[in-house]
């Protein structure tokens, strides 16, 4: 079996409210935070290795292969992908200014006309933009069935069965390879991936798994190749354009700090008139 | 002048309350440049659930019957087929996950931009668009333009409130559902519903919110059930919650749970991680309930009360109770 998991990176989430705007407005601006692999790819690729091997002796059944858009420096985010288990990556260099959902779905569509992978394994979304639309959008260049937000996989010959999170519960497909899913934060939950290799009884930790210093050091001689956008025949229009970016307003008012129950509901009632 | 086609969502063979929302933006749209609305209502039960949309204003109320449980693969084609044939120029649905789930895939259909989830939009002076949109966990804002001719649209449901009914009636038409191949390799299986005797939480007037300070699903329930029962609120949760298992996955509120923007929120032993302040920022008094004073939710708090919530939390639902017998 062979898996692709597009991979993008992002300014670290946990310090999301540290973002800012250009001067200009033109431009959002991470300082120095560092970058990090998109968390909800990170745990696509964590589900991608869990359905490639046997949890329990390590054992490996396939390929994972992980490609990314992004300037010359992602290789750096691509290494620790690498590191993580995957075997090797495909950069195609471009500014990520440059870049919307369908130019990147386009791309993906071509990388995967040239590997022909069983499964693309990707993100719900991307932290960043928060759009959730190139999985949705890939599948479709494709002509592939999809599943989104999946919490659960579970690989059955040449289908899989998936979990979908929605609004009001679990919705559940069947599909047949090759196909496309995105994945939702609870498919790094011990028991979220079954793939008929790793016993029942191997239990996962809940989350994706630590890169070692043995994977730091194989991911080094992993190969990365690079294709551009041209070689890809991938037209680079942008379909949606940012005029201007602008940090939300903070909420107004400051904090009041109250010392008892009674207090609180009295200050509900009579100043805020919520209740 | 734009031509507006609402993708209506369908629940229980009815309409989903959701679906209110793309139609209020359809009618801004209509005011800010003229123009017309329609809706389409896809799914099981199509034809019955169209009569429900006919007293919202639009120009049309379309109906495609598909049975079965909701497949992308099998509604996508018979939606990009309307918007071709009736020529609309804006597709829009609310940013339900069977909205974020279906209009991409329609869009590509067609080759058209998506702007998601956006929060507002504004009419440029030279007529065009601009969409805005929270990014970043809701830390930036960002006011986009889609350059396609046509534009697909899904809406914050806690931005765009639900549209009244009018006077008028639409008149309603089957419209002609388009196989394709790929949906032959999807087949559904099951929706594993949750049943609630609650207000749905994107909806509900107060939310009250427990996150992992609760300790156990024991706890959780045992806590905020009555809490929630003396207010009428819906019960959220901090994906820590979710996770530790303390509460069902579809209470979770934040960034890639449930948007919420109730006027009284009431967080419960959540520390306020940005995920999940962007989930909940919007509403419009916030009370944190804490033993740590210094907890990053009282970056957005209205009120903190610092004090254990195992002792604190019973104390406020008794004394709710005696507000509530005053006021009755």
């Amino acid at each position: 079996m062979k898996i692709l998991v597009p991979i993008k990176r992002v300014a670290d989430p946990n310090n999301a409210n540290k973002m800012k705007v250009s001067p200009d407005g033109k431009r959002v601006v991470s300082g120095d935070l560092p970058w990090a692999i998109n968390p909800f790819d990170e745990y696509a690729l964590e589900a991608g290795l869990r359905l490639l091997e046997n949890g329990a002796t390590g054992e490996r059944f396939g390929e994972l292969v992980i490609v990314t858009l992004g300037p010359e420096d992602v290789q750096t985010t691509m290494r620790q992908a690498l590191a993580m288990g995957a075997d090797r990556g495909i950069h195609i260099p471009i500014d990520e200014e440059k870049l919307d959902a369908m130019i990147v779905a386009q791309a993906l569509a071509a990388v995967v006309r040239l590997e022909a992978p069983d499964l693309v394994l990707m993100g719900k979304q991307a932290v960043d933009g928060d759009s959730n639309n190139v999985g949705q959008m890939l599948a479709e260049f494709l002509g592939w069935p999809m599943a989104t937000f999946a919490m659960s996989i579970a690989l059955e010959g040449k289908q899989i069965v998936v979990g979908r999170e929605v609004d009001t519960g679990v919705l559940t497909l069947r599909i047949e390879l090759p196909a496309v899913v995105t994945v939702d934060l609870r498919i790094v939950l011990s028991k979220s991936v079954r793939n008929g290799k790793t016993p029942e009884s191997h239990a996962y930790p809940d989350d994706v798994r630590h890169i070692s210093v043995k994977g730091i050091m194989a991911a080094k001689k992993k190969p990365i190749a690079t294709k551009t956008l041209e070689e890809l025949g991938v037209q680079p229009n942008l379909s949606v354009r940012y005029l201007r970016f602008e940090v939300p307003p903070a909420r107004s008012g400051s904090t009041r700090y109250v010392e008892s129950v009674s207090e609180l509901v009295r200050l509900l009632h009579t100043e805020a008139k919520v209740i | 002048m734009v031509q507006v086609l609402v993708v209506a969502e369908l629940l229980d063979r009815a309409l989903r309350k959701t679906t209110l929302s793309a139609i209020t933006f359809a009618r801004q749209l209509n005011e800010s440049k003229g123009g017309v609305f329609d809706v389409l209502v896809i799914g099981e039960g199509a034809e019955a659930v169209a009569h429900l949309a006919t007293r919202y204003g639009a120009r049309k109320v379309f109906w495609a019957e598909i049975p079965g449980g909701y497949v992308a693969e099998r509604y996508a084609p018979t939606v990009a087929q309307l918007v071709q044939s009736q020529g609309h120029n804006v597709v829009v649905a609310t940013a339900s996950t069977y909205g974020k789930d279906l209009l991409p895939r329609v869009a590509a259909r067609f080759g058209a931009g998506v702007a998601s989830d956006i929060a507002g939009f504004s009419v440029e002076s030279d007529g065009s668009i601009v969409y805005r949109r929270p990014m970043y966990a809701g830390n930036i804002y960002g006011y986009c333009t889609i350059d396609t001719p046509i534009h697909v649209v899904s809406v914050r449901q806690t931005e765009f409130e639900a549209a009244a009914e009018v006077g008028s009636e639409s008149p309603i038409e089957a419209v002609e559902v388009i196989q394709d191949e790929v949906a032959r390799r999807v087949e559904y299986v099951s929706l594993e519903a949750q049943k609630r005797e609650r207000p749905e939480l994107a909806e509900a007037e107060i939310v009250v919110s427990g996150g992992r300070a609760l300790k156990s699903a024991e706890n959780f329930k045992r806590l905020l059930e009555p809490l929630a029962d003396v207010l009428g609120a819906a019960i959220g949760a901090s994906r820590a919650a979710c996770d530790a298992g303390y509460a069902p996955n579809d209470l979770q509120v934040g960034q890639t749970g449930k948007v919420v923007a109730p006027k009284l929120y009431i967080a419960i032993g959540i520390s306020g991680a940005i995920q999940h302040l962007a989930g909940m920022k919007g509403s419009k008094v916030i009370v944190a309930i804490n033993t740590n004073k210094d907890a990053p939710i009282a970056a957005v708090a209205d009120y903190f009360l610092v004090a254990d919530l195992f002792k604190a939390v019973p104390e406020l639902t008794e004394e709710l109770k005696r507000l509530k017998s005053a006021q009755a």
